[in-house]
């Protein structure tokens, strides 16, 4: 059992150097970097337990064990009785596009409009964020930033959290478009008994998608005269070239939106939500559609069903051999910094521990389309990852050291831990 | 006024067996009253649902019974009417209806703007308060709806003005068709009627929530008291029409069966004995619902089946919805069983039509035929206090009766006459003559073969030529034949025959295409009652209630047991720290020993080698099992309690159990700077909401501070305070009043009871302990400052964000803390939130607790005192303390609960894991040595779950299959309640 003596913390806490602005960006990774001892968790289900990482330029060189005769390279770091993990990735979040929740001039999150997919949440987001510093002690390094709301809500693309600006931040632009599927149910208004019924315009509101869909694929057909952004935005989704991200939880509503998008030719779908995936594993396996699940931290939807269904849902659609990933799309976004503790959850619900890992890490790069540089620990990919004290899945032990985005250390200080400093201080010297 | 003279008169005049009417003039004609008997002769007669006359006489003359028996002597000016094979039963009863007296509507386009001031004068300050409404002043006989309940057997309805909270009086009618006001008004002043909701016409935002409003009734019985006792210089007239209506019967709207205590425990309080409307619920908790000894009026709005034919609807009905589905119908029987006195109310029904079909479900589901028949005729007359004038066939009551064709409750009867007032209502005629049999109709020079069936009233035809059967409409109505067919060759013919006696042949009139013919039937056969097999489908299966009444409910509530914990690595909470190896026995209870190889005994063994035996977890703030979570209304609120609004049903208590939480502090919410009083709840899932509440509890009260109080993030800014300037001000004023209100107490002068002045003074009186919603450093140092000028402490700062920043001053105060673990950035006065807070405010000397606020959050807390390991580095012993022994201080229930100690209540986890791994499950929830959680059992329950959903859906399939009605799928969902929850 681990524990901490406080002092031992003050002692590292005051060898630091105080600032209170937002952490400055580091710069490109100017010497290569030897992390040697440490047990490395790779991400894609491997586990090294006395390894060897390399790298240099910003790309890993070397993934290996430390047994292997090799030149150690550059600055060394001793990983003994240390774990090193791939940085985590949250994807369909709004990091960035909200500072304060209550606070609406500080909110870029949802436009007008019901089919927007021309509005891109890129030049929006905020890489100086407060929130999204906060990401990072915790191992949190990528984030699809995404717009919310509507049927069709906008564009996302996937940034890296240590930038001086969105254009700096970008890891892959415009990488997909979110469509908000609706339920075939609703919850009563105001006033009347609390509670779910029918609701009449589902098929509605389907036709409604339908014929965006098919009125967007004709136009990308022709050279029209006359532009029109949002037919003209959703052109990568028939090319191929971006990915349709579905937002369903129901049953019936999974099998309809993918059913549609898939008749209209839409190349790339995700599934995200799927509260109901697990009912319907063989018609996903089929269709060959990957699940960004709901976060663990969830209750049951209804009165009825397991109570530990969110916290097992994850590992259901790993075992019947699914691609999946968490987000929490649907939570606040100073939550996102839990997400190795959504996995961690999981892997108390009897998933292998690496398995788990996977699905904040390699399972999200594959499904957001950035596994050729993220999600795992592999030579010739992006040095983004972070040294742990101990587990990282767990909280008691995720306590980062350092941590790296393309190979490039990044502060863990934030805005609270500048706080924290502060007072302790304050007490210290009273 | 003048109604009421009225009735006095009428009351003198009915003893005299003169007509009222005799001293009006008259100018339409010459005076001609009509003082004949009238009988009803070979009747089978119920004077009431007990006392049963085979074949008697009803005798019966201005509008009054004379005599039921089985041998009357008629005087000569008697007319008598045969009732030969009829059966005559007292009229039927509505006790609580709205007839003739229109329900309000709710007038849209509200204002953004909340009202917060009451908008009459020489009234209650509160709008909804309008005990002065006099039904009888707004009545108006309703032609239409009277025949309605004239053809479901009504005859006598008590109707009143059905809006507010004190609603005023009733009004008790006939349905006198024939008469006027002056006959059918029996009583102008009936009950006086309450219930829990608020008028749709006022706009009064007090009360915003059903604790607000039985604070409400509560202060407003006080202030009734204290007017009568002339200590209230002005006039008001909502308290003295209160008090003038005293005497009455007292009529209060539940609604649902926990409304039913809610409203007893009121009556309880001022010595009043509620006759309740329930909401057909109370099966689920009917040993809570006898003990009030409240007389019911139960609906009969069973629900139909729901439509499950696409099975994707079924996720979101819940097995407690179809559960009361399958139920409900056997509610009558339940409360009728247990000797609880009930009267049936049509009330909530959507169509009047549906009531028999209804009361034959009660029926089929059990309820004794007399019991449904009391419910409908003595009970309510009973209830009303009118026992001696309606509701039976006495001597001397209103003839008010119903004739049917046989027993009132089976399918076929029918309800031919309906007298009120000894007149007549024909509902439908009664054929005299029974022509079912086999006949042979020659016209036209062709013979056809008629076979009448079915009942005699309602004699059904067949036609065939040949063999073939032709397609025909027959009709015998008023002892008159109509038919009509086409033959083989198309010719049409129709048929028309008065039959006036049982005679084997008939004649009549038949016209063909070849013009008008007579025609002959001769019987050739009898009809042959075949002795229809027993249609009477088996009865639908009942599925067993449980406690609570959803899928995760107990079928029977688990029972202490005397528990060998073996070999647990024991987190104490306690100096001892961790002890591995070490057993603990449960006995009675308590935690009895602790320590190595204790014998068993009796006691059931735990093998827990390699598991953590704990204390529960114990929650300070938790909006979880609540009905109502602000009373925004005003912004002091100190009058209300959370223990009026427990809702022992959530599931949450379950989801609670399930992550090895015991205990928590149910709070009111910080919509207003002063909030209200806490319930504190052990969570044993399955008892009622009295049974949760701690025994000799701890007193407690919502204080809150910053955005909420100050209504930052709401549209209305019209409420006193809007900035943290003013919240001050709030509070000083508030604890000025109340000392001055202690003062006049004390010396002995008469004081006006205030609730709220009450609940404040005990804080001054150090009795009542505060738990403040707070922010930021300025609002948090000020409370602390406010309280020390009145010289009292605040107990605890809850959530206390910025507490980091002056931990301090709060150590100095003495304040206890308890946080979120790293919530942050939601609002604005929440950027400073920092994850390290609870392990600075713990370094500074402030006993530290981690709080959920939170439905989700409350099921993981084992993990949120996990993150103070990594925010703030703090030990896990100390980090563990911070769920369990800390809360227990902060609640001033550490002597009782939150570690493991020897004398302590056995409320403890057994997990599988160190109990703030990520990894770790609880596997057994102990609540005074009762498994309230077990996650062997739960995996039982989730099977019996799938067979129960599965067997409903196939009994509302088959009902669907039969034809009956069926709802759309819809499914209950409990809001979320947080601290903001309006």
């Amino acid at each position: 059992m681990k524990t901490y003596k406080n002092i031992l913390v003050l002692v590292v806490l005051f060898s630091v150097a105080f600032s209170w602005a937002q952490q400055t960006p580091a710069s490109v990774q100017k010497e290569a970097i030897t992390i040697e001892g440490a047990t490395a968790h790779l991400g894609n289900g491997t586990i090294i337990e006395n390894s060897l990482i390399m790298f240099e330029e910003g790309a890993l060189t070397f993934v290996g064990d430390a047994k292997m005769k090799i030149a150690r390279k550059g600055k060394k770091i001793n990983g003994t009785g240390k774990h090193i993990y791939p940085g985590f990735i949250a994807p369909t979040k709004a990091l960035g596009l909200i500072e304060i929740n209550a606070v609406r001039a500080s909110k870029d999150e949802d436009e007008i409009g019901e089919f927007i997919p021309h509005v891109r949440s890129l030049i929006a987001y905020n890489a100086e964020s407060k929130v999204v510093e906060s990401m990072r002690p915790n191992g949190v390094l990528l984030a699809q930033i995404t717009p919310q709301g509507g049927d069709i809500s906008g564009t996302s693309s996937i940034v890296q959290l240590d930038a001086w600006n969105w254009e700096d931040a970008a890891v892959k632009v415009d990488d997909g478009i979110h469509l908000h599927w609706p339920s075939s149910y609703k919850f009563n208004r105001r006033g009347e008994d609390r509670g779910y019924k029918p609701n009449d315009t589902y098929q509605k509101t389907i036709a409604k998608i339908t014929s965006f869909l098919q009125d967007s694929k004709a136009y990308g057909e022709t050279v029209s005269k006359e532009e029109n952004s949002p037919f003209k935005a959703m052109q990568g989704l028939y090319s191929g070239s971006q990915k349709l991200y579905i937002y369903a939880d129901g049953e019936k509503e999974i099998i309809d939106a993918i059913t549609l998008a898939e008749n209209e030719g839409i190349k790339s779908i995700v599934l995200v939500g799927g509260y109901e995936a697990y009912k319907i594993t063989d018609f996903l396996k089929q269709h060959n559609i990957p699940v960004l699940v709901q976060a663990t931290h969830n209750r049951p939807k209804f009165e009825d069903e397991d109570y530990d269904l969110p916290y097992k849902l994850p590992k259901l659609l790993t075992d019947a051999g699914l691609l999946v990933g968490i987000q929490n799309a649907e939570s606040e976004n100073f939550q996102t910094r839990n997400l190795p503790f959504y996995a961690g959850q999981v892997a108390g619900q009897g998933l292998d521990k690496e398995r788990a890992l996977s699905l904040i890490t390699r399972n999200t790069a594959k499904i957001l389309g950035i596994d050729n540089m993220y999600g795992t620990l592999e030579v010739g990919k992006s040095a983004t990852l972070f040294i742990s004290e101990g587990d990282a899945l767990d909280m008691r032990t995720n306590q980062l050291i350092n941590a790296f985005i393309d190979g490039r250390e990044i502060s863990l200080e934030t805005h609270q831990t500048e706080l924290w400093k502060r007072y302790m201080n304050k007490y210290e010297n009273e | 006024m003048k109604q009421r003279l009225l009735f006095l008169i009428l009351l003198m005049a009915s003893s005299s067996l003169l007509k009222a009417q005799d001293y009006f003039p008259e100018s339409k004609g010459v005076k001609s009253n009509n003082h004949n008997y009238t009988a009803f002769t070979n009747a089978k007669i119920y004077i009431t649902p007990t006392t049963i006359i085979e074949s008697g006489t009803l005798l019966i003359k201005d509008g009054k019974v004379v005599t039921a028996a089985a041998q009357v002597t008629l005087p000569k000016n008697t007319v008598i009417i045969n009732a030969e094979n009829k059966t005559i039963y007292p009229s039927f009863i509505d006790v609580y209806s709205d007839f003739g007296v229109t329900t309000p509507k709710r007038t849209g386009g509200r204002g953004r703007s909340a009202q917060y001031d009451a908008t009459r004068d020489g009234f209650y300050w509160n709008d909804h308060i309008m005990p002065e409404t006099d039904a009888v002043d707004v009545f108006e006989y309703d032609s239409k709806k009277a025949k309605e309940l004239l053809e479901a057997g009504f005859g006598t309805v008590n109707t009143h003005l059905q809006d507010g909270i004190a609603r005023g009086t009733g009004v008790l009618v006939t349905l006198n068709e024939n008469g006027t006001n002056a006959d059918r008004i029996l009583n102008d002043r009936s009950a006086q009627y309450f219930s829990f909701t608020k008028s749709v016409i006022k706009t009064q935002s007090y009360p915003s929530s059903l604790m607000g409003t039985t604070a409400l009734l509560r202060q407003f019985y006080h202030d009734a008291d204290w007017y009568a006792k002339g200590n209230i210089d002005i006039t008001d007239r909502s308290l003295e029409a209160l008090n003038n209506n005293k005497a009455l019967v007292q009529i209060f709207d539940a609604s649902s069966k926990s409304n039913v205590l809610r409203a007893d425990k009121i009556g309880d309080a001022f010595g009043i004995q509620y006759t309740i409307l329930g909401g057909g619920d109370e099966y689920e908790m009917v040993s809570a619902i006898k003990a009030t000894n409240a007389k019911l009026i139960l609906p009969l709005n069973f629900p139909d089946a729901y439509d499950v034919s696409d099975p994707f609807s079924e996720t979101f009905i819940s097995l407690s919805d179809m559960r009361h589905w399958n139920q409900a119908p056997a509610n009558p029987k339940i409360l009728a069983d247990n000797g609880i006195i009930f009267s049936f109310t049509l009330n909530s029904l959507k169509q009047t039509k549906e009531f028999k079909e209804k009361l034959t479900e009660a029926i089929e589901r059990g309820l004794s035929k007399t019991r449904a028949l009391e419910a409908l005729t003595t009970v309510p007359a009973q209830i009303l206090g009118q026992s001696n004038r309606i509701g039976a066939l006495q001597k001397g009551m209103e003839a008010n009766f119903i004739i049917t064709s046989g027993d009132y409750f089976d399918k076929e009867t029918i309800l031919y006459e309906n007298w009120v007032q000894g007149k007549k209502n024909l509902i439908k005629t009664a054929n005299t003559n029974d022509i079912r049999g086999e006949y042979t109709i020659t016209a036209n020079s062709k013979v056809f073969n008629l076979s009448i069936k079915g009942s005699a009233d309602n004699p059904k035809a067949t036609i065939k030529q040949d063999s073939t059967t032709l397609d025909s409409k027959f009709k015998f109505e008023n002892n008159w034949l109509n038919m009509s067919f086409s033959d083989h060759s198309s010719e049409t013919y129709r048929f028309s025959s008065l039959i006036t006696s049982n005679t084997d042949v008939f004649t009549g009139k038949v016209v063909t295409i070849s013009g008008e013919d007579s025609f002959k039937a001769k019987k050739i056969a009898p009809f042959e009652n075949k002795e229809q097999k027993d249609k009477t489908e088996k009865p639908t299966e009942i599925v067993p209630v449980t406690y609570p009444n959803i899928g995760y409910g107990n079928l029977e509530l688990p029972k202490q047991e005397t528990i060998l914990f073996k070999n647990a690595t024991v987190w104490t909470s306690e100096d001892q720290g961790i002890l591995t190896h070490t057993d603990v026995l449960v006995k009675d209870g308590k935690i009895a020993k602790i320590g190595k190889d204790l014998s068993a005994g009796r006691a059931k063994v735990i093998d827990a080698t390699g598991k953590h035996l704990t204390a529960g977890i114990i929650d300070e703030h938790s909006h979880i099992a609540a009905l109502s979570i602000n009373e925004s209304g005003h912004n002091s609120s100190a009058e209300v309690t959370m223990e009026d609004v427990v809702d022992p049903d959530d599931i949450s208590i379950y989801y609670a159990l399930g992550g090895g939480v015991t205990s928590l502090q149910l709070l009111h919410g910080s919509a207003n700077p002063i909030g209200g009083r806490s319930a504190i709840l052990k969570l044993k899932w399955g008892e009622t909401a009295e049974n949760m509440i701690y025994d000799n509890s701890p007193k407690f009260i919502k204080f809150a501070l910053g955005e909420n109080v100050k209504q930052s993030n709401w549209g209305s800014t019209n409420r006193f305070p809007q900035t943290r300037m003013g919240v001050e001000q709030v509070f000083i004023n508030y604890f000025q009043r109340a000392k001055e209100y202690g003062e006049k107490k004390k010396s002995g002068t008469p004081y006006r009871y205030d609730e709220e002045m009450e609940t404040l003074l005990e804080i001054l009186n150090g009795e009542r302990f505060i738990s403040c919603h707070s922010y930021v450093q300025s609002e948090i140092n000020m409370l602390m400052k406010v309280a020390e000028k009145f010289d009292f402490k605040i107990n605890t700062f809850t959530h206390i964000l910025e507490g980091y920043k002056v931990a301090d001053k709060m150590a100095e105060h003495g304040v206890g803390a308890a946080t979120f673990s790293d919530w942050w950035a939601y609002k604005f006065e929440v950027n400073d939130a920092i994850p390290y807070n609870a392990a600075i405010m713990q370094q500074q000397g402030i006993t530290v607790a981690i709080n959920s606020d939170d439905q989700e959050m409350i099921r993981r807390l084992n993990q949120e005192a996990g993150k103070t390991v990594k925010y703030g580095g703090m030990t896990e012993l100390e980090a563990w303390k911070m769920v369990t022994i800390n809360p227990a201080k902060l609640l001033h229930l550490d002597e009782r609960v939150g570690s493991i100690k020897k004398g302590k209540d056995a409320d403890l986890v057994l997990w599988n894991d160190n109990p703030m791994s990520i990894y770790a499950k609880a596997e057994k929830t102990l609540i005074e040595g009762v498994v309230y959680f077990d996650s062997e059992k739960d995996k039982l329950q989730r099977e019996s779950i799938k067979k129960e959903r599965s067997k409903l859906i196939n009994l509302m399939l088959q009902e669907k299959s039969k034809g009956k009605k069926t709802q759309k799928p819809t499914g209950k969902r409990k809001e979320e309640m947080t601290c903001e929850s309006l």
